[in-house]
């Protein structure tokens, strides 16, 4: 009886392990995932925050409200015309220069802007890095990661210059030595939002003006635009 | 009638007291010659005044982020580092006047030092190598300083061009604030490395 019962349960264990075996090699149904060509990634590094206030501007604003409020309309353009958008900061919080930098190289980005305001200048200061241009390796320094992708960042520089000069706004170019994008591995230009001024330097529009602002962000996302669309052509 | 031990005590006490009072003497005589020797050595005449040179500044230009060298005669000190520090004071000078196109506030107090060291790796210290300019500035001119990629980097930028400028020799440049070494000037431009003063010299009026 007890001999019966043991083998009965055998039995039963037996096909439940080829029950299982079965539904182990039937293939599981998978969401059809979007092709890796149609994929364009796009950082926005809204920078300072926390504890780290960055230049106050002559509104008593700080830098760093600035650039997140850039960082959220520039998102909300970039969504709409169906970019991947990755954010380094959503809100008020302090944020370690290299922890950007990883959300950047981890993102697999094809733009990096790193977002900034000040009091000084006027128009749009577009910096990439001073770092110069080598050869991608298999392994590369962390501080000079940006040195294989300089050239295709001063190329990103010169699309946006085009386009924010279209929309009216004074452009500075030039090169910088800036920690966060020194490491990152994408085509990376940090975008400087400096005062707007008329011809005797009196301030027209302060960073911080939702007008402006929005004519900058818009002037952006048209250059990531084409960017994009260059990118995609074979 | 007075006990013995009080006169021997008496004795003791008198002599230690005019011990003392010759002691002091002799010490505030020492004192007063010391003196006098101080102000022997004080200067009789005023310092000589170095000749006027002609040095050569790179101001910056907030408007166009440009770089323009500037002729000035100044009175220059023949000792390589104390001369490079009276050219980046005079540099600093212009910043902080009123009216400047690249507005920083401290003026020549700004740089502390300037240390010329021979560059790792080139040929002797004595012999006319490559030099590394370390600009020692100091922290209240760093608190001072706007905060901006533009403003921060064209601070750096003509310092190091400067430098070049006026002692060929130094090829690279590196920054300390208060001695130590710090991540960024004023939150953006990197303090961590080290500078190659030739590509910070552009031709006259290019942005850097």
């Amino acid at each position: 009886m007890h001999w019966s019962k043991s083998v009965n349960g055998m039995r039963r264990l037996f096909w439940v392990l080829v029950a299982v075996g079965i539904a182990a090699s039937v293939p599981l149904a998978v969401p059809a995932q979007t092709a890796p060509t149609n994929r364009f990634v796009v950082v926005l590094d809204a920078a300072h925050g926390g504890d780290d206030p960055g230049a106050r501007l002559t509104s008593g604003q700080m830098e760093k409200t600035v650039t997140l409020a850039l960082s959220v309309r520039l998102r909300s353009l970039l969504a709409a015309r169906g970019m991947q958008v990755v954010t380094t900061r959503e809100s008020d919080s302090t944020v370690d220069p290299n922890r950007r930098a990883e959300i950047a190289n981890h993102a697999n980005a094809q733009v990096c802007l790193s977002l900034h305001a000040t009091e000084s200048g006027l128009g749009a200061h577009l910096y990439a890095s001073s770092i110069a241009p080598a050869q991608s390796t298999r392994f590369t320094a962390w501080k000079t990661a940006q040195s294989a992708w300089v050239t295709s960042s001063l190329r990103l520089s010169g699309v946006l210059n085009s386009s924010l000069t279209n929309a009216g706004i004074s452009v500075i170019l030039g090169r910088t030595a800036l920690p966060v994008i020194e490491s990152m591995t994408c085509p990376a230009v940090a975008v400087e939002i400096a005062p707007e001024r008329d011809s005797d330097n009196a301030i027209t529009a302060e960073p911080d003006d939702v007008a402006y602002q929005a004519r900058v962000a818009s002037a952006l996302a048209a250059a990531l635009v084409q960017w994009r669309t260059e990118a995609r052509q074979p | 009638m007075i006990p013995r031990y009080q006169k021997v005590l008496f004795v003791v006490l008198l002599v230690a007291s005019l011990a003392m009072g010759g002691e002091l003497w002799h010490l505030r005589q020492r004192a007063h010659q010391r003196l006098l020797a101080g102000e022997d050595s004080a200067p009789t005449q005023a310092p000589e005044v170095a000749p006027a040179e002609q040095a050569t500044l790179l101001v910056a230009n907030d408007a166009d982020a440009s770089l323009l060298a500037q002729a000035r005669s100044l009175p220059l000190p023949a000792d390589p580092g104390a001369r490079a520090r009276a050219v980046l004071g005079s540099l600093l000078d212009l910043y902080a006047a009123t009216g400047s196109s690249h507005p920083v506030p401290g003026g020549a107090s700004g740089v502390a030092q300037v240390f010329l060291l021979a560059v790792p790796g080139s040929k002797a210290p004595q012999d006319p190598g490559a030099q590394l300019a370390v600009v020692n500035l100091t922290g209240n001119f760093v608190a001072g300083h706007p905060s901006g990629i533009e403003t921060e980097t064209l601070t750096v930028l003509s310092i190091c061009g400067t430098l070049h400028a006026n002692l060929p020799r130094v090829t690279q440049v590196r920054f300390l604030v208060d001695g130590v070494q710090r991540a960024t000037l004023a939150g953006h431009a990197d303090l961590t490395r080290t500078y190659l003063a030739a590509e910070a010299a552009p031709s006259e009026g290019s942005n850097p």
